[in-house]
């Protein structure tokens, strides 16, 4: 394999850990990559210095990466990137900027890839109702999901060469919308509690809430929680006209487990599934089913937590 | 007055049970429809129409079969709509060098498509047509306004974000709080009569080719509990089994 490169996950100005397992992915392509740091400030850098697997990090700094624009990012990185397959996350920013990379460098982009053997990358289709193996016959950009590689370890050291660069930035910012909740979005968390049409009422998502702050989960819906209720927005849908979520823990409550919800969620690490009916499709695909009612349930898992948690 | 072009894709229906048989799913028995992102797409170049003039013209790539999704495109409210025959499996290089090119040779200032295809969930075409034009792109928007370019909001920053898109422009259109419009009898009645419009592009060597397809492995059988007193040994065992929380 020729040289590689790994886009960093970025988060406020600082290397996100999973980055740590992009890099491993390189290495299962055949070679140590040059890590890439977007950045307004070069200190961003020093989060992956003691890292192993690495062969050179470039801080690519610019104001062009204070906020997300595929044009600017894409140009501003392009300019100090070496050629080679390049490896990014799997963020809806980092995939949009994979193919934007790609596009810009006119090279063929594979996202979601969850295997690497050779050449053969895998990912899921048809919302992972099956898995497509291709092979990559040159240059490629892929994005990796996490929670598939072991993160590299620490004992490393890597020198960081700072690269002023600058971007053609597109589109601009007219306003920031603050979210409602300060709660993880569920794109971004590791652990989702999400409620379905069982859950009887809006007001008592406030019992997903409660469990969902014990353990720091973001809180996630079903569609036809979404479509039923007014007051749960579709920023919180998991599945096909969703979001698309890999979390390290999925709970579902009152939710049977529809085909186009699990297209949302069925690559989760470890399920848990509550539902009051046996024969809800969801205790198909979960680690851990419990047969009863949320009412039931809900308190009793969010004491153990509670205590577990102190 | 703006071109408007909306890129709209053939899939199976996401309900249809995947079948493998060999190497390579077979989607000789799936009811094939419209991915739908792609029809928050064309609800968003319907309303960019009404709002400030111009043409919709609905564009896909694929063999006469996808000609389908076109006519329910014409049938929703576009004025025109396009096919770009393929001749085999294209890499996204070479199927977005090709849209590119057929954008071009339609001319448009603006170019809508959904955030990704329910087939491959991939989410590439966008931003990737985007790069190849040269164009500003804006990716999984949840609504947008028209005032001579084009304001959408989009998530960002841990909140969301009200960008200003300038024009010419690629976006691609998450669901939102859109209500896609149903085709009304005299759009159907149109429908039925429009013709399709077959170009031929020629495309570049595709250097990802798809070497199987397979079933995903089957997932080992989980515990499962009665009664909501077992909630607190599923607590302790994902500490215990799983090593989570
Ligand atoms: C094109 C298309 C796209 C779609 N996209 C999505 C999508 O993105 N996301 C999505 O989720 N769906 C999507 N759907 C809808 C999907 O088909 C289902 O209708 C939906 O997921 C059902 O949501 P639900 O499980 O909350 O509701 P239901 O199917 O009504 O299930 C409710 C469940 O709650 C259980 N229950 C009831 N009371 C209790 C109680 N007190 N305690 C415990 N359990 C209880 C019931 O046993 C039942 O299993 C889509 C459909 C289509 C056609």
């Amino acid at each position: 394999m020729s040289e590689t490169i790994v886009i960093a996950e970025m988060n406020n100005n600082a290397i996100h850990p999973s980055t740590a397992e992009l890099v491993a992915a390189a290495g299962a392509l055949g070679s140590e990559p040059t890590l890439i740091v977007p950045c307004t400030d070069a200190s961003a850098a020093d989060g992956a210095t003691s890292w192993n697997g690495i062969s050179n990090i470039i801080a690519a700094k610019s104001s062009a990466f204070e906020n997300y624009d595929a044009a600017g990012w894409a140009s501003a990185l392009d300019a100090v990137m070496p050629q080679g397959t390049i490896i990014t996350g799997t963020s809806p920013q980092s995939k949009d900027l994979a193919a934007r990379i790609a596009g810009h460098r006119g090279m063929p982009v594979v996202q979601d890839v969850v295997k690497i053997d050779g050449n053969q990358v895998t990912s899921p289709v048809y919302s992972g109702k099956a898995m497509q193996t291709v092979s990559l016959g040159g240059a490629s950009v892929i994005s990796v999901r996490s929670n598939v590689f072991s993160p590299v370890q620490e004992g490393g050291e890597n020198n960081v060469s700072v690269v002023d660069t600058t971007g053609n930035i597109a589109t601009s910012v007219q306003e920031f919308m603050e979210r409602a909740s300060k709660r993880l979005d569920v794109s971004e968390a590791n652990i989702i509690i999400s409620g379905g049409r069982g859950m009887g009422s809006p007001e008592n998502f406030s019992h997903l809430e409660a469990v969902a702050d014990t353990i720091g989960a973001a809180v996630g819906a079903s569609r036809a929680a979404v479509d039923t209720w007014e007051a749960i927005p579709h920023s919180m849908q998991v599945g096909q006209t969703g979001k698309t979520v890999n979390p390290n823990l999925y709970i579902a409550v009152g939710i049977s487990g529809a085909i186009q919800h699990l297209a949302g969620m069925r690559s989760s690490r470890y399920i848990v599934a509550i539902n009051k009916d046996a024969d809800a499709p969801i205790f198909k695909h979960a680690d851990y089913g419990i047969v009863a009612t949320w009412e039931e349930a809900l308190p009793v898992l969010h004491n153990k937590l509670q205590t577990m948690m102190e | 007055m703006p071109n408007i072009i909306v890129l709209v894709k053939q899939v199976p229906d996401t309900n249809a049970k995947i079948l493998v048989s060999g190497e390579s799913v077979d989607l000789s028995a799936v009811k094939m429809v419209m991915s739908p992102y792609d029809e928050f797409a064309l609800e968003t170049a319907l309303q960019h129409k009404e709002a400030a003039g111009g043409e919709v013209t609905a564009l896909t790539v694929g063999g006469p079969g996808a000609e389908k999704i076109l006519k329910d495109a014409k049938a929703m409210g576009v004025d025109h709509i396009v096919r770009v025959e393929t001749s085999s499996s294209m890499d996204t290089n070479a199927l977005q060098t090709v849209l590119k090119q057929a954008i071009t040779n339609l001319g448009a200032e603006v170019v809508y498509c959904g955030k990704s295809a329910a087939d491959t969930g991939a989410g590439s075409t966008g931003p990737g047509v985007a790069a190849r034009l040269g164009w500003a792109s804006a990716s999984n928007i949840t609504a947008a306004t028209f005032d001579g370019g084009v304001s959408v909001m989009t998530p960002g920053n841990g909140g969301n974000v009200k960008l200003s898109v300038p024009l010419p422009a690629v976006i691609s259109c998450d669901k939102g709080n859109l209500k896609v419009r149903k085709a009304n009898i005299k759009g159907i009645m149109q429908a039925k009569k429009a013709t399709v419009d077959v170009h031929t592009i020629e495309s570049p060597i595709s250097t990802v080719t798809v070497v199987n397809q397979s079933l995903p492995p089957a997932k080992p059988a989980g515990k499962s509990y009665q009664g909501g007193d077992a909630a607190a040994e599923v607590a302790q065992l994902l500490r215990d089994e799983a090593n989570l929380l």
